[in-house]
């Protein structure tokens, strides 16, 4: 698939835990950091709410870039989740490189409630990833194909 | 079906000068489901909120998007309006258009595409909603405070005054925190000890008030309103009931060669001692590593002079467990370490203290009993330089980017005792800007240069240079006169920034509050939340929370301690209804689940199940709503997606990444 004369607009989901990253991301917007509006956040209690089963859907619906980010590690609302979310995303990071997803495409960023900052820099950095890698192949379902 | 309404919020012009509300408005029409669309200026106001309440009426609404600033910002505001207008709280989704867009975006077109489909994933979320009851939970009418300087036994005894109990756990044989090591108190030129002491005994004689000094919080489980904490009371190796107090065994210690801390290492203390003379309890403890006793069997000097028998070697460590309905963090600061500020000669001179230093230095307690010499050699210091802004402020690395705030007004203080009780003893002050917004503040700095004739040169200092007849070599620059300073000094007196006592990140991470780069717990709102955590039931008082002197500490720990009435004043308090719930059908009793719940919320009970028509006994998960957070960890452990949460369901996220990904 090869870059079209107009500008890339890359479709890229931000999944952000509700104590740290999205109030990281909330500081970035009050502080006026700006990022692509490529990026779409959605809003889950904890990093470890995240089943991969929502990344898998959202290569399959046509997003480009998959980024999670949750407290620092030790910083967790709930104590632990931060820990679990981390080694399933490795696993299933590790999955979708071997079917084709590349793993610049998938990220995992710790955030905290007071890095705007940060928030901003990483999204910036995780756009300008994925707009080097340009489309990603979508992800089909194959079961429901003859 | 559900029949939505989506509102536009303006918000004034933070929203509707990036983000064309009447697109967004329009194309919600479009959305399936959506019955009513419109925007407002001011969505939050009460007339928007009255707006809201007629929809519901009249269009007969069963779900609501109000497109606006963050949840985190009026998420309760407009559940709590959706309730009013007889609609269940949790049928409200909020689209954040304006931290997540308006305010990041510039160009229109991109905004209000951006917005739109925020929109969008808020009504395909809002589709798949269903209305939850909040439960209730009990509240312990009990509160935690940690630490027991001024902020912390300031707090308590505001709680404590208001009916309700209140431990304090210091971590240091007595309380009274830093503002003991103090001599005196800007703006007023109060002795500390004598305004501190009276708050000390007062919260020691309070009916209401429990200290455990010598103490740490080992461990916190639980959430608001139910907390339960292991404290671990150290050994003191003695008797805190039998000591009378009397300071025998101090004097007749033989091990007199650990560092005081109390007088910040500037002379020593004997092996068992108390701190400082007021100290509350007036009970030493044996520090055990210095104890001759201790390390090598022989002594017990102690024990024989002990006319009380309250000496007892075998004390081990103990941990009690209690229940708190609210915990107040007041743990303080300490200066920075000055290993990296080698320009300074701290550590290579005796002469160039930190400031803190000299308050112990100009206290009657203190290693000189006042008065004002080096402590090199005695003599009394002639020319004195105080250098502001070390680690303050600082750009790289070394230090901290922040204003300690209470150096300007402390060295203002310094250089005016100084001059009044000692008129031939010059002081300068090297400063890069003097910083005084405070009550009768500035009044107090410009008494100190315009009546006391202290020095102040704007600039800052390269290096500190002892010479050989035992002088320091200051030089620095005056930026105003645009020339080089070398100046001869007897003292150099560092105005060291403060930093918050490094054991709060192992208090922060025990009670999962969060923390800041700099290591100040962070607060629910910088502007209208500023003495409660982001987590419920954790207050925060004093310098834990940023940079504060006394007045500002006691204020905010007043405040913290009317958050804390306000909580414990509760029977009940509604939990959040968004918790985990499993599907007994789908449960095949694994307890993968239970295994990844950090808070013990799921337990296994036999049920019978009528499984499509089969009836049988089988082991499923069960989850208590009273202790579940709703984290979600279960909900992706669980094999068979038996489990879920409530309010962030599998159906309603992947409803907002197709809505996303369209």
């Amino acid at each position: 698939m090869s870059v079209k004369n107009e500008e890339f607009r890359p479709v890229i989901v931000a999944f952000c835990c509700n104590w740290c990253s999205y109030a990281g991301a909330d500081l970035a917007g009050s502080s006026r950091l700006a990022y692509p509006a490529d990026v779409k956040i959605i809003r889950v209690p904890c990093s470890c709410r995240v089943n991969p089963m929502f990344i898998l859907r959202a290569f399959e619906k046509g997003a480009d870039g998959v980024i999670l980010c949750g407290c620092h590690p030790g910083d967790c609302h709930y104590s632990t989740g931060n820990y679990y979310a981390r080694r399933r995303m490795t696993m299933l990071f590790s999955m979708l490189d071997f079917i084709g997803v590349e793993n610049g495409r998938t990220r995992v960023e710790w955030v905290s409630a007071a890095e705007g900052v940060k928030f901003s820099e990483t999204m910036n950095s995780f756009v300008d990833k994925i707009r080097s890698l340009g489309p990603n192949v979508r992800l089909g379902d194959l079961r429901c194909k003859d | 079906m559900q029949r939505i309404g989506v509102f536009v919020c303006h918000c004034g012009s933070n929203i509707a000068a990036t983000v064309d509300v009447k697109k967004v408005v329009e194309m919600a029409l479009k959305e399936q489901g959506v019955v009513h669309a419109e925007d407002y200026p001011y969505m939050c106001s009460e007339a928007g909120q009255s707006r809201i309440g007629e929809a519901i009426a009249q269009k007969k609404l069963t779900g609501i998007v109000v497109c606006s600033c963050s949840p985190r910002m009026h998420e309760a505001t407009f559940r709590k309006a959706a309730e009013r207008y007889g609609l269940n709280p949790y049928m409200v989704e909020i689209a954040n258009i304006r931290e997540h867009c308006s305010w990041i975006h510039k160009d229109m077109e991109e905004a209000t595409e951006k917005a739109t489909i925020l929109m969008r994933a808020a009504v395909a979320k809002v589709h798949l909603n269903a209305p939850l009851q909040a439960g209730e939970s009990k509240v312990t009418k009990r509160a935690l405070v940690i630490g027991g300087g001024i902020a912390g036994i300031q707090t308590a005894i505001d709680i404590a005054d208001a009916g309700y109990k209140v431990d304090i756990v210091e971590k240091t044989p007595s309380i009274g925190g830093r503002m003991s090591q103090l001599d005196k108190t800007f703006p007023t030129l109060d002795c500390s000890a004598c305004i501190l002491t009276p708050k000390m005994v007062e919260a020691a004689a309070h009916e209401n008030i429990t200290i455990h000094t010598y103490s740490e919080v080992e461990k916190v489980s639980g959430f608001v309103g139910n907390f339960t904490v292991d404290i671990r009371k150290k050994a003191r190796m003695v008797d805190i009931d039998k000591c009378t107090g009397c300071g025998v065994c101090q004097e007749k210690c033989p091990s007199k060669k650990t560092p005081n801390e109390f007088n910040r290492g500037l002379n020593n203390r004997s092996a068992i001692y108390t701190p400082f003379a007021q100290a509350i309890p007036n009970v030493p403890v044996i520090d055990t590593d210095a104890c001759i006793k201790f390390k090598t069997g022989k002594c017990g000097v102690c024990q024989k002079v002990c006319q009380a028998g309250a000496i007892d070697y075998t004390q081990k460590d103990e941990i009690i467990t209690e229940n708190y309905g609210a915990i107040v963090v007041a743990t303080g600061f300490d200066t920075i370490k000055l290993d990296q500020y080698g320009e300074y000669a701290y550590g290579q001179s005796k002469d160039v203290i930190t400031s803190l230093e000299l308050e112990r230095v100009m206290n009657a307690a203190g290693p000189t009993k006042g008065h004002l010499e080096r402590l090199s050699d005695g003599k009394a210091p002639k020319e004195i330089v105080f250098i502001q802004c070390v680690g303050s402020r600082c750009s790289d690395d070394r230090g901290k980017p922040y204003c300690s705030k209470i150096c300007c007004m402390y060295t203002a203080k310094h250089a005016m005792l100084i001059r009044d009780k000692y008129p031939d003893t010059n002081v300068t002050v090297f400063y890069i800007d003097v910083r005084t917004p405070g009550k009768n503040f500035d009044e107090f700095y410009r008494r100190a240069v315009e009546d006391y004739g202290v020095n102040y040169i704007k600039g800052q200092v390269g290096k500190v240079i002892p010479q050989p007849d035992g002088s320091l070599l200051v030089q620095g620059v005056d930026l105003l006169d645009q020339k080089r300073i070398m100046k001869k000094a007897d003292m150099v007196v560092l105005a060291t920034a403060i930093e918050p006592n490094p054991d709060v990140r192992k208090i922060a991470t025990m009670l999962t509050a969060s923390i800041d780069t700099n290591n100040f717990l962070t607060e629910a709102h910088p502007k209208l939340r500023p003495v409660e955590s982001p987590t419920a039931g954790v207050f925060l008082s004093g310098v834990c929370q940023g940079p504060k002197d006394i007045p500002e500490t006691v204020a905010q720990a007043g405040a913290a301690a009317v958050k804390v009435i306000g909580l414990l004043a509760k029977d009940k308090l509604k939990t959040n209804p968004c918790t985990a719930k499993s599907d007994e059908l789908l449960c095949n009793g694994c307890s993968t689940c239970a295994n990844v719940c950090p808070y013990g919320a799921i337990t296994y009970e036999t049920k019978l199940i009528n499984d499509h028509g089969i009836r049988e006994d089988r082991r499923v998960a069960v989850v208590n709503s009273a202790l579940c957070q709703g984290c979600g960890a279960c909900t992706v452990a669980c094999p068979s997606g038996a489990m879920d949460l409530q309010g962030f369901s599998n159906r309603q996220i992947l409803a907002e990444v197709d809505a996303i990904c369209r």
